[in-house]
């Protein structure tokens, strides 16, 4: 213990030394100078000029009121039409892509809201095997990581690289056949755990048969990446592409490890499987996630991120914190308890690239707070990018022995896991997607007034699964710690937090039923056509919409 | 590259090595370093090897997703209170010589199963409460299993297991059999009994 506590200490100082050593040589100009790079998503010209497909015309125009209200320069009409072609080369594979995602939503949601109710009904719907909790709930679980969040993610991504690198798709038929095995998998997997083929590790279900349609999936998902990137037409690589490109190679090798039958046992397995499972985390939805935030946060905005730099450190020193945090999910468990201290260093060390990440990123739209209200897709992914650095500031503190012992068998888990997988990184999705399908199907969302249903539906619902939860879970874990509480007093007293998690989930799963709905309108041409707001072409330059004259 | 590119400039090459050298040591310490550490323990003498029903048992276990609410680990009084509840000793790498797939879990939305069968080793009071928990433990959320279970009227074949239910829930025309895979799921159960000392000189 006493090892420990040192241990934690230092770790402590040399995080503050690292920040203060980096600041200095940042000062001193050691990284160089940052700006060109930063400034690499706009085109000549479009600094200033706000993004956002998803606003109306109004909103557009007290958008662009908001961050620059003088703006004259344009963009010239080469770089609209080569954005236009970028555009226009990953159509078909994300449209593909994040329809399958939307179809993996609703009904990953709806297998959560049954989860949720199952705990506080214990005798509703048990007459069928498949619908039991103990399947029930990794079905969930499969489908939001690798049918919602991943298909999702891997739209988004396939999406930016174009735009990234000034330069057209190259090889859109692999990602599209990827994005199908890949979704064939989640399918399949999904029947093999409803029928009682699961393999038995949280978070790698699926046979190891099924996952290597995964595994070929993502790996042909990646290969455009790196086909586009031998055409790039840009000098500097941006942020987003670190991420993304180093998220689309981790994620094949880790599952691939996770997975291979016959290689792991007993206590191993379990240090590998939480070595997979926060790697999954840490190193492919995270990285999408902030991908998608570095990306629209400073388009939208017309306003380049606030430290090239910064962005650096935080990226490096997430991929090698973030790497070696798994053994915090065994705390108290049957593994070397190296294993477990070095990955709680390394989770208190994470404050470091959470902290460039959030200065980056919060920094950028600090002042300009007004755009949340005009910008549909800001809305989602600055409350995306905040709720990353809350959960990571709570998973830190989680990790902590002391608090640990209290939280790791609990609900509270589950909440931290909701604020991360849902408020951070499904939030983000939901933003992107608000910007891209415009895009995709060259017209705009039918009904705005349905994104900002979804987006309080999602919120308010969310607000209480977590707050409840998180509350619940807590004495939850206080009860249980007790000897003198029987055991049962510490599930009793989770029914009232469990019956408000079934509302507050009740409520997400409606929005997303009306996302859905709204994504299918739009997707079928149903509704009624507003004035080409969407359209990368006049409007957008249209001199009244500068001043907020179109309404 | 223009002449101004300077030594912290990101490119590909750099790029995927940097990801996969960081990788790569995350992996040799969470995974390699466990491997070869844990490859040679040996089982305890007191351990037997699951029988062929126990494991058909296991995996229904598995199956049926016991695992996301019950836990495998005791954890060490100096934690925890996890002994005082009979929930047993802090376990060691050799208690899971014949646990592959581990079932260690996450969650005690129900209580560490580790022990149960030396805690509670009645065939039928595990049968009655896998098919209605509510009628042994008051107030439990543990989902029931009637899909394990058949009920009929009359009276049951030679060579099958009925269960004998507490009154307030037996209905006096009908038998409850229990299915072969509730038998052998039950006979896991029996078998998770670490109660014998844990290898000396064997630490965390
Ligand atoms: C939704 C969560 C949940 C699931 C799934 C679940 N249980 Fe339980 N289990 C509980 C709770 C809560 C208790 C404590 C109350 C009680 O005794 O019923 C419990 C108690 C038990 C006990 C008694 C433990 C003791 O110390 O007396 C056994 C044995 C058990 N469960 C076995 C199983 C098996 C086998 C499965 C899978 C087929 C299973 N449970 C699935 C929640 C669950
Ligand atoms: C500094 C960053 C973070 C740290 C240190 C951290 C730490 C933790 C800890 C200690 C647990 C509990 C393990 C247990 O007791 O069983 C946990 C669980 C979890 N975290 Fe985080 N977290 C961080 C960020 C995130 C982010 C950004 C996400 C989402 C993208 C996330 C998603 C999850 C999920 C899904 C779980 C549940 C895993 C499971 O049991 O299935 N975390 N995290
Ligand atoms: C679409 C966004 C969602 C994502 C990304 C998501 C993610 C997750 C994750 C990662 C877990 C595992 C937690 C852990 O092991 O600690 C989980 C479990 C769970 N989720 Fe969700 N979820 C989503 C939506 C919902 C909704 C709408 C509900 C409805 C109430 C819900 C209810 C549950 C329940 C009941 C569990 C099981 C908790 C337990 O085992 O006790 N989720 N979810």
């Amino acid at each position: 213990m006493d090892f420990t506590v040192s241990l934690l200490l230092g770790t402590f100082l040399l995080s503050v030394a690292a920040l203060f050593a980096f600041v200095w040589s940042m000062s001193t100009g050691l990284f160089g100078d940052g700006t060109a790079a930063a400034t690499q998503i706009f085109a000549p010209n479009e600094l200033g000029t706000v993004e956002d497909p998803a606003a109306t015309a109004a909103q557009k125009g007290k958008l662009q009121q908001t961050m620059d209200a003088d703006r004259r320069d344009r963009m010239s009409v080469a770089d609209a039409e080569a954005r236009s072609r970028a555009d226009g080369s990953t159509s078909l594979v994300v449209g593909v892509c994040l329809t399958l995602a939307v179809v993996w939503l609703v009904l990953a949601s709806l297998a959560g809201l049954i989860s949720s109710i199952k705990l506080h009904a214990p005798d509703w719907w048990v007459q069928y095997d498949w619908l039991t909790f103990g399947r029930i709930r990794p079905i969930h679980l499969n489908l939001v990581a690798y049918g919602w969040c991943s298909l999702a993610g891997i739209g988004v991504a396939i999406w930016l690289i174009p735009r990234l690198l000034k330069t057209e798709l190259v090889g859109a038929r692999y990602a599209l056949v990827g994005g199908a095995l890949w979704s064939i998998g989640v399918l399949v997997g999904t029947v093999a755990i409803a029928t009682g083929h699961s393999d038995g590790l949280e978070w790698l279900e699926f046979p190891w048969q099924i996952d290597i349609l995964l595994v070929v999936g993502g790996g042909l998902v990646g290969f455009p990446l790196w086909l586009t990137l031998l055409q790039r037409k840009v000098e500097h690589l941006y942020v987003s592409v670190w991420y993304i490109g180093a998220g689309l190679l981790w994620f094949p090798i880790l599952f691939l490890i996770a997975n291979w039958p016959g290689l792991h046992f007993g206590v191993q397995q379990a240090a590998m499987n939480w070595w997979y499972g926060h790697n999954v985390l840490a190193l492919w939805f995270t990285p999408i996630g902030l991908a998608a935030a570095y990306y629209f946060i400073p388009k939208v905005l017309g306003k380049p991120i606030y430290s090239y730099n910064l962005s650096l450190l935080g990226f490096w020193s997430l991929a090698f914190f973030y790497s070696q945090v798994g053994g915090h999910h065994l705390i108290g468990g049957p593994v070397p308890s190296w294993l477990i201290t070095i990955s709680i260093v390394q989770s208190v060390m994470m404050v470091i690239p959470v902290f460039a990440v959030a200065v980056n990123q919060h920094l950028t739209v600090l002042g300009n707070f007004r755009v949340l209200i005009h910008s549909p897709t800001l809305r989602f992914i600055v409350l995306g990018a905040m709720m990353y650095t809350a959960t990571s500031v709570q998973g830190s503190l989680e990790s902590l022995r002391t608090v640990n012992t209290v939280t790791h068998f609990t609900h509270y888990t589950v909440a931290h896991a909701h604020l991360g997988l849902y408020g951070f990184f499904s939030m983000v999705m939901f933003g992107s997607i608000y910007f891209i399908m415009p895009r995709v199907m060259n017209s705009e969302w039918p009904y705005p007034k349905l994104i900002a249903l979804h987006f309080w539906l999602v919120l308010i619902g969310f607000a209480i699964y977590f707050i409840w939860l998180s509350i619940g879970g807590w004495l939850q874990g206080l009860a249980m710690l007790d000897e003198k509480t029987p055991f049962i007093r510490s599930v009793a007293l989770t029914l009232p937090y469990l019956q408000a998690r079934s509302i507050g989930g009740g409520l997400m799963t409606l929005g997303h039923l009306i996302f859905a709905a709204h994504f299918f309108a739009m997707g079928w041409k149903f509704g009624p056509k507003r004035l080409g707001a969407a359209l990368l072409g006049p409007s957008l330059f249209s001199p009244r919409l500068a001043k907020g004259a179109v309404a | 590259m223009n002449a101004k590119a300077n030594v912290w400039d990101m490119d590909e090459l750099r790029l995927i090595t940097g990801a996969m050298v960081i990788l790569g040591g995350a992996t040799g310490i969470l995974v390699v370093m466990p491997y070869l550490l844990l490859q040679n323990v040996t089982p305890p003498a007191a351990l037997k090897p699951y029988t062929n029903e126990q494991l058909v048992g296991r995996q229904s276990y598995i199956a049926n997703g016991c695992v996301y609410c019950h836990s495998q680990q005791p954890r060490d009084t100096k934690q925890a209170p996890d002994a005082k509840r009979g929930w047993g000793r802090p376990t060691v790498a050799g208690d899971y010589a014949y646990d592959t797939p581990h079932l260690l879990g996450t969650m005690r939305t129900g209580p560490d199963l580790m022990n149960i069968g030396a805690r509670q080793p009645s065939k039928d009071w595990h049968l009655g409460h896998l098919y209605q928990p509510r009628a042994y433990t008051p107030g439990s959320i543990m989902p029931s299993y009637p899909y394990l279970f058949e009920v009929r009227k009359g009276q049951p074949k030679p060579g099958e297991t009925v269960v004998n239910l507490p009154p307030a829930l037996a209905k006096p025309d009908e038998v409850v059999v229990a299915k072969p895979e509730a038998l052998a799921l039950v006979s896991y159960l029996l078998s998770l009994d670490r109660t014998y000392p844990a290898l000396a000189g064997e630490k965390r």
